[in-house]
């Protein structure tokens, strides 16, 4: 017998047994769906996959509950992988360029359905099957992107001057400008200014590009992560973001319309991430309809203008409003896609040898 | 105390600190080749500490080096007065209050006060605001993104550990040994740097220590207020596993980050007396 702590109140421990069932069983029925769903979908994600106003439909729609966990950096969710049990999750968003070399090379993704996804619909130029497919085999979607080009804030800086590369390294902007820390879009900027194309990008310009960014180092006011340079360009600590986009400022502007973006004549980068299953989830399909519910017309609208930041959704049919749209620059993104170029990808060793360059940027 | 009581200690020290302590020493051990962690004995990224041709993870040791030094004496030389006036000048019946407001801001979220700091120091900030109103500047000065507001950043933060830690120790000290000295004739200055000070001093290097090992390992604060200008150890470190999830050569920086904080305890144990605060 267990006993409670008021001495004259003993309680049977069958007794304690049935209340606790019967608390049981009323408080499932006044708990919301997610707590009693059929089923449960783990999804590893990036921050603006968070909302509730994005997962709620769907995990009404199937009876679900979705689980998610989100990541800043491929390397973390890598990390995070080494460290689950093989079936743990079921769905990963990702840099599409990291797709096929750091998951399906590791035979980490499932194949999709590929007549399944809405492809009339998006983008052509998203497509890339040299990002999303290995061996005629589809194994992640596009869903969202946008640019590494200027950001800006446009009462503060010539519009004239930011559709010029040479505005990143422009001395009449000493100290007045931030540079997104993230070396890949950041050094193929930077190459792009030089006239280097970024599938031309080898060791071999790599110390010209070095010497660019130290030239660069001496005007920057603030090298940071997303948070830390939009935080400059809000107080007055920068005005330019090299390598920023819209994911820095469209979901600012309606607070703060002096916060813009362009892409300069010499053209910007393409940013894109993609959605895909695990191959070793146990709920494949439900991983898929949610997969197909992401790239569908509301997931899209969700997701482009998510809390945590906004960019284009790959879907041309994305239930956006008008006002929406125009944040997101809606009417020029065929103009914003010619001129701009896929992020390159570079193998384990320029990887490696871009990292060292910029790791001596920063402490230059 | 029995030799048993010591064993639920023990396991939660091997478990939680020894074990991967010991799995991070191994993984140093190893390389990162095309994108996988190569499991066999290599001294590589030691070596890469030492042999990098711009010097950059040197430097950013020193970078943390010079920074922790800087925090440890600025927050030592706000705190002890603060400790010193609330042991020894506030009524015992106001102590405790003050002791919470100086514990305040331990309230609030280390990150959210990180950005706080940042909106005072900026261009448009509070601070730049305040000196403009008042004439003493005609354009906003550019404190944030700066190593000085990295330090400051700390220094707000550990002056309140400090102040604990000293403010423990001051109000241990016996009153008579104080009175004593001063009924031989000594003056407020010789009691204080013959019998006050060596006595508190144990609070001191407790919080000496605890400020210097903390803040050599902060990624946050140097990340959010030093604007990435320059790169501190921590900073080096999660840029080794950000994209190329380079954990082997994390690790050996990571204990190489261990092993001068192992220097710091070494120089600090004589003076660490736990007991006292």
């Amino acid at each position: 017998m267990l006993r409670s702590p008021l001495p004259f109140s003993p309680i049977s421990r069958r007794r304690l047994l049935g209340a606790g069932a019967a608390l049981a069983a009323t408080g499932a029925v006044g708990l919301p769906r997610r707590a009693r769903a059929a089923e449960e979908l783990n999804a590893l994600v990036w921050c603006d996959h968070t909302d509730a106003a994005l997962l709620q439909p769907f995990e009404e729609a199937f009876d679900c509950r979705i689980n998610i966990k989100d990541y800043q950096e491929t390397g973390a969710a890598l990390a995070i992988l080494e460290q689950s049990q093989p079936g743990d999750w079921d769905v990963i968003v990702v840099d599409s360029v990291d797709v096929l070399p750091k998951f399906v090379s590791q035979g980490l993704l499932a194949e999709l359905p590929d007549d399944e996804m809405p492809w009339d619909t998006i983008f052509p130029e998203l497509r890339a099957p040299e990002l999303h497919y290995a061996g005629g085999k589809l194994y992640a979607v596009p869903e969202k992107f946008g640019y590494n080009a200027i950001a800006y804030n446009n009462k503060k800086v010539d519009s004239a001057d930011v559709r010029r590369a040479d505005i990143m390294w422009n001395p009449d902007y000493a100290g007045r400008i931030a540079i997104y820390d993230y070396y890949i879009p950041a050094m193929e900027m930077v190459a792009l200014g030089m006239g280097i194309k970024p599938q031309d990008l080898t060791a071999d310009n790599l110390p010209k590009i070095r010497n660019k960014l130290l030239e660069m180092k001496q005007l920057a006011a603030v090298i940071g992560d997303v948070p830390t340079v939009q935080n400059a360009l809000i107080t007055g600590a920068a005005d330019i973001i090299v390598a920023g986009g819209e994911f820095v400022v469209a979901g600012l502007s309606g607070e703060n319309a002096a916060l813009d973006w362009t892409i300069p004549e010499s053209g910007g980068i393409r940013w894109m991430q993609g959605i895909g299953v695990f191959a070793d989830s146990t709920r494949k399909d439900l991983a898929t309809e949610f997969v197909k519910y992401i790239v569908g017309p509301e997931g899209q609208a969700q997701l482009a203008t998510a809390s945590c930041y906004w960019a284009m959704p790959a879907n041309r049919s994305a239930a956006l409003g008008d006002a929406e749209k125009a944040r997101l620059r809606w009417d020029e993104q065929l103009g914003f896609i010619a001129n701009s170029y896929p992020y390159f990808i570079p193998d384990a060793e320029l990887d490696a040898q871009m990292l060292e360059v910029w790791t001596e940027f920063l402490q230059a | 105390m029995k030799r048993w009581a010591y064993v639920p200690a023990l396991l939660w020290t091997a478990l939680f600190f020894i074990l991967p302590l010991s799995a991070m020493l191994a993984l140093s051990f190893t390389e990162r080749v095309a994108g996988r962690t190569v499991w066999s004995f290599s001294l590589a990224n030691y070596a890469a500490f030492f042999t990098r041709a711009d010097g950059a993870f040197v430097e950013a040791l020193l970078n943390s080096m010079e920074v922790t030094v800087a925090v440890t004496v600025l927050s030592i030389l706000v705190a002890y007065p603060l400790a010193y006036i609330l042991a020894y000048r506030v009524p015992a019946r106001w102590q405790r209050l003050l002791l919470v407001l100086v514990v305040l801001p331990f309230w609030t979220s280390y990150v959210i006060r990180s950005y706080s700091w940042l909106l005072v120091l900026s261009e448009n900030g509070t601070l730049n605001a305040a000196m403009t109103g008042l004439g003493l500047i005609d354009q906003p000065i550019g404190l944030g993104n700066t190593r000085g507001a990295t330090i400051l950043g700390f220094v707000h933060f550990f002056t309140m550990l400090l102040t604990l830690t000293i403010y423990a120790n001051l109000v241990q000290i016996k009153e008579s040994y104080r009175k004593a000295a001063a009924d031989l004739g000594a003056s407020a200055a010789q009691v204080f740097l013959r019998i006050t000070l060596p006595l508190s001093l144990p609070g001191v290097a407790v919080g000496a220590f605890l400020t210097f090992v903390l803040a050599i390992g902060d990624y946050i604060t140097p990340q959010i207020l030093g604007g990435s200008r320059e790169l501190l150890l921590p900073q080096a470190i999660m840029l080794q596993i950000g994209r190329q999830a380079d954990f082997p050569l994390a690790s050996a920086l990571s204990m190489i980050l261990m092993l001068v904080v192992t220097v710091a305890f070494l120089l600090f144990a004589r003076r660490l007396k736990m007991e006292r605060v």
